[in-house]
């Protein structure tokens, strides 16, 4: 009894049991169906795989966005960044900018990564050194990224390695990034663990991650303990902004296209959301990748299975955010105390 | 004062709060056209007085009577309505709007449905033009210097109500010749018949515009006196809780007279805050920073520490001249600060108390180099232990513990950084008997084990028991330095101005 009280006092305890009997009640819904694996040509298939092959950009992002809220600030610009990073991994791919290359996809990706890491310091030179408020900051970004992103595709949408005449190099390793597969498991996955793993180890195993909650909870009182908050809020912004970058080469790597005006569209708002679902502050202070995750596959696989059970799209989006509601609602401890001692008040009576 | 006719009159007016008296039976009266000065030290009960005339707290206990009837006014609005207006220490307009607007904001006069603008401007016209201004109030009040938005603010809150008048702290963003305009001010309401309560930690500006002085010291009246009868050193005696002619024998504490080698030597520094500062800090020796709230203390330390860096002249550690950019520079040259604002500055209220006093090793260590889990548990419980701290385990958030408990973790959290200069700015406010002891003791101790320490402290019986050597600052600058030969009335007689008020 004890354990199962320390274990339901842990961030990822309501989470996880939310994401699980939403997968029990997608598995009841379709008497057993949702729970069905494929193995074809040895790889995975099934509706649990594409929540976690569709959910990977938002895995990738909420990792990000953790850290970012953890420190009391926001970056609202990755949806922005996602399409600068497809615009110029694409764009290289099919050779509109800098033909030279050759239409290298290893060197489209590094480009990609490059322009992530650019915005991501941008963001988090306006927030740490000129001290705008995060959330203006990074504003700037989502407003100005799209602009920036149209202007490398120069305002058309570039399809890759559909007509060989046009674009004579084959693309598949750019198409590996979202369509892949390794041990039979899809490589957005791995991807996703690749990153969840570096930022665990970064946090865990230096003192970076009590510097970034100190700074969340207090950061005047950590710059006078010696924390050089600027630097960490720095680093912090250069990695969401990478982040970003990652999940825009697995967003245009699906679509086989970078589309800048539909690329991670709105995709920050789950992003956000998907660090408050997996019970995160976003005041700053205490954070957990992996309850983030978890957050992040609650959302996927609400979308999902909404979809799956034939909600038009436009009604899923209400559908979504009532389900939410009902999430947070379930996590929050006042609402908790508040429904038990009602129910005590009324065996009393 | 002849014709006496009271405004306010307050008997035995009592406050308290959860844990703690902040007034125990005040009696204060208020004349007609009196300038009357509320003084006393950090904690007197001043502010509590002054929110519970302006309905911001309710009484627990006492009368206040307003031209001898009795009021209870239950919030500052309650009170304004009954001619009882108070004015801040932050200037309370809306920069963004005209002069005129702020002083007929909320009240404007209305003609046909819309507001007058024309009486609205012309009348402030008048009323700036009647505190000696002749300003254009169409002009946004952020155009104007602090000294006239502040006259602004005075403005409006006697056009709602002009018979008391209350300031708190209305100088301290002002510049001296502000200030000066500002008591003016006062003076021209006096004659018009208002009483002015005026707070205010400048002694100087008291004897400048007050008729009359009521102290308070730990939530009591100590007595109401004429200004032109009060002299200052007796006033700071009064204010500190000592008679004058038991301060001025010879009460010259026996401090051991060795000292180490300076550890730090400040010459002339000066920073954004601060000018001309010198001064040396000794290892086996606690060097004493004296002086009312705001002369400057704290503004050397945060110099010392590099949170604000020196700009100009030299400061040198163990004889080396060194550039203090930043508290990590300072910390790596082994200094340590335990900044005054324990709540905003000290603690970090989520974490662990583990985790709070292995930070600041952390940061001097760096980022790649993580104090391994068992180290920061060790550490944490050898000083929960050593600084007697206490608290359930070391797992408990930092938030969850008292204010002595709080404050001890903090400087347990620098001495695990094992520094060679501990700055310990205000380190026993607002924490309890106990606890203040311990944490006297403990500098002490850590002195005499080599360990250099500068100290600040508002209660000058704490400073006499730690420090052997002290400087004394007045408004922002030093007074005098006192070595071996420390007496409270040589403190005073340097905060109080110098040689020829040690005299009187």
């Amino acid at each position: 009894m004890q354990k199962v009280k320390r274990l339901s006092q842990n961030q990822i305890f309501w989470p996880l049991v939310v994401f699980v009997s939403i997968l029990l009640l997608n598995g009841i819904a379709t008497k057993g169906a949702f729970f069905e694996f494929k193995i074809v040509d040895g790889h995975l298939y099934g509706r649990i795989i594409d929540i976690i092959r569709n959910g990977g950009k938002l895995m990738i992002l909420a990792i990000g966005m953790t850290m970012a809220l953890a420190t009391g600030g926001t970056d609202i610009s990755v949806g922005s960044v996602m399409a600068i990073s497809g615009a110029v991994a694409c764009s290289i791919v099919d050779g509109r900018i800098f033909p030279g290359l050759g239409g290298n996809a290893g060197v489209a990706i590094m480009m990609a990564l490059l322009a992530g890491l650019a915005c991501g310091a941008w963001n988090g030179f306006l927030v740490a050194k000129v001290k705008m408020q995060p959330i203006v900051a990074t504003m700037i970004l989502l407003v100005a990224g799209r602009g920036i992103a149209q202007l490398i595709t120069q305002g058309k949408i570039v399809t890759i390695g559909i007509n060989p005449a046009i674009n004579p190099i084959n693309p598949s390793i750019y198409y590996f990034i979202n369509g892949g597969y390794i041990l039979g498991l899809p490589f957005p996955l791995m991807i996703v663990i690749f990153f969840f793993l570096l930022a665990l180890l970064f946090t865990k195993r230096t003192a970076f991650g009590l510097f970034v909650e100190s700074i969340g909870v207090n950061s005047a009182a950590s710059s006078f303990t010696g924390i050089n908050v600027d630097l960490v809020k720095l680093l912090i912004y250069t990695f969401s902004g990478f982040m970003a970058s990652v999940a825009g080469l697995i967003e245009s790597a699906g679509i086989k296209a970078a589309d800048c005006n539909n690329a991670g569209l709105l995709i920050e708002l789950d992003a956000i959301l998907a660090v408050a679902v997996g019970g995160g502050s976003l005041a700053g202070g205490r954070f957990s990748i992996a309850s983030s995750i978890v957050g992040a596959l609650i959302i996927q696989s609400v979308t999902t299975s909404l979809l799956a059970m034939g909600v038009v799209p436009q009604a899923a989006l209400v559908a979504k955010s009532l389900v939410v509601i009902a999430i947070c609602l379930a996590q929050s401890k006042s609402f908790k105390e508040a429904i038990s001692s009602r129910f005590r008040k009324g065996a009393q009576a | 004062m002849p014709n006496a006719e009271p405004v306010i009159t307050m008997r035995g007016v009592k406050k308290s709060f959860p844990g703690a008296m902040a007034l125990k039976g005040v009696d204060f009266t208020l004349q007609k056209g009196e300038i009357h000065a509320l003084l006393g030290e950090n904690g007197a009960g001043k502010s509590t007085l002054i929110k519970i005339l302006t309905g911001v707290y309710e009484r627990d206990q006492g009368e206040i009577l307003l031209d001898g009837t009795p009021i209870h006014p239950r919030n500052p609005q309650d009170a304004q309505k009954i001619g009882i207006s108070c004015v801040h220490q932050e200037i309370n307009l809306c920069p963004n709007l005209t002069v005129a607007e702020n002083i007929f904001i909320g009240r404007e006069p209305m003609k046909f449905g819309a507001i007058d603008w024309k009486t609205v401007n012309k009348k402030s016209y008048e009323i700036m033009k009647g505190f000696g201004l002749d300003i254009d109030v169409t002009k946004t009040a952020d155009s104007y210097s602090a000294a006239i938005q502040q006259m602004v603010v005075i403005a409006r809150a006697t056009e709602i109500s002009a018979k008391v008048l209350v300031l708190d702290e209305p100088t301290s963003s002002l510049t001296a010749v502000e200030a000066k305009k500002l008591f003016d001010t006062m003076r021209a309401l006096k004659e018009k018949g208002a009483g002015i309560i005026f707070v205010t930690h400048f002694l100087d500006q008291v004897y400048e515009v007050s008729d009359s002085i009521t102290i308070l010291r730990g939530g009591e009246y100590v007595g109401t006196y004429k200004a032109s009868e009060l002299p200052k050193i007796e006033l700071v005696a009064k204010m500190i809780g000592k008679e004058y002619k038991e301060l001025d024998e010879a009460n010259v504490r026996s401090g051991k007279a060795v000292s180490g080698e300076p550890f730090l030597s400040v010459e002339d520094a000066s920073s954004s805050e601060i000018s001309d500062v010198s001064l040396v800090a000794r290892k086996e020796e606690v060097l004493g920073l004296s002086g009312l709230l705001g002369s400057g203390r704290t503004e050397i330390a945060r110099m010392i520490f590099g949170v604000d860096p020196a700009l100009s002249g030299t400061i040198k550690v163990k004889g080396q001249k060194v550039k203090i950019k930043s508290a990590l520079s300072a910390m790596r040259l082994g200094m340590a600060f335990c900044p005054e604002e324990r709540k905003k500055e000290g603690i970090i209220g989520d974490l662990s108390i583990r985790e709070n006093i292995v930070l600041a090793l952390q940061a001097k260590r760096g980022i790649f180099h993580l104090v391994p889990r068992a180290e920061a548990e060790r550490l944490a419980d050898l000083y929960i232990e050593k600084l007697a701290i206490k608290t359930p385990s070391r797992e408990q958030s930092i938030k969850n513990l008292s204010g002595g408990n709080q404050q001890k973790a903090i400087v347990a959290r620098w001495l695990a950084a094992n520094p060679e200069l501990l700055i310990l700015d205000e380190p026993t406010r607002g924490i309890d008997i106990g606890a203040k002891a311990e944490l006297q003791k403990l500098v002490i101790t850590l002195a005499g084990g080599g360990m250099a320490i500068i100290f600040i402290s508002s209660e000058i019986d704490e400073m006499l028991r730690c420090c052997q050597r002290m400087v004394v600052l007045r408004d922002k600058s030093i007074a005098g330095e006192l070595d071996g030969d420390i007496s409270e009335s040589r403190i005073m007689s340097f905060i109080a101005g110098g040689a020829d008020s040690a005299k009187s």
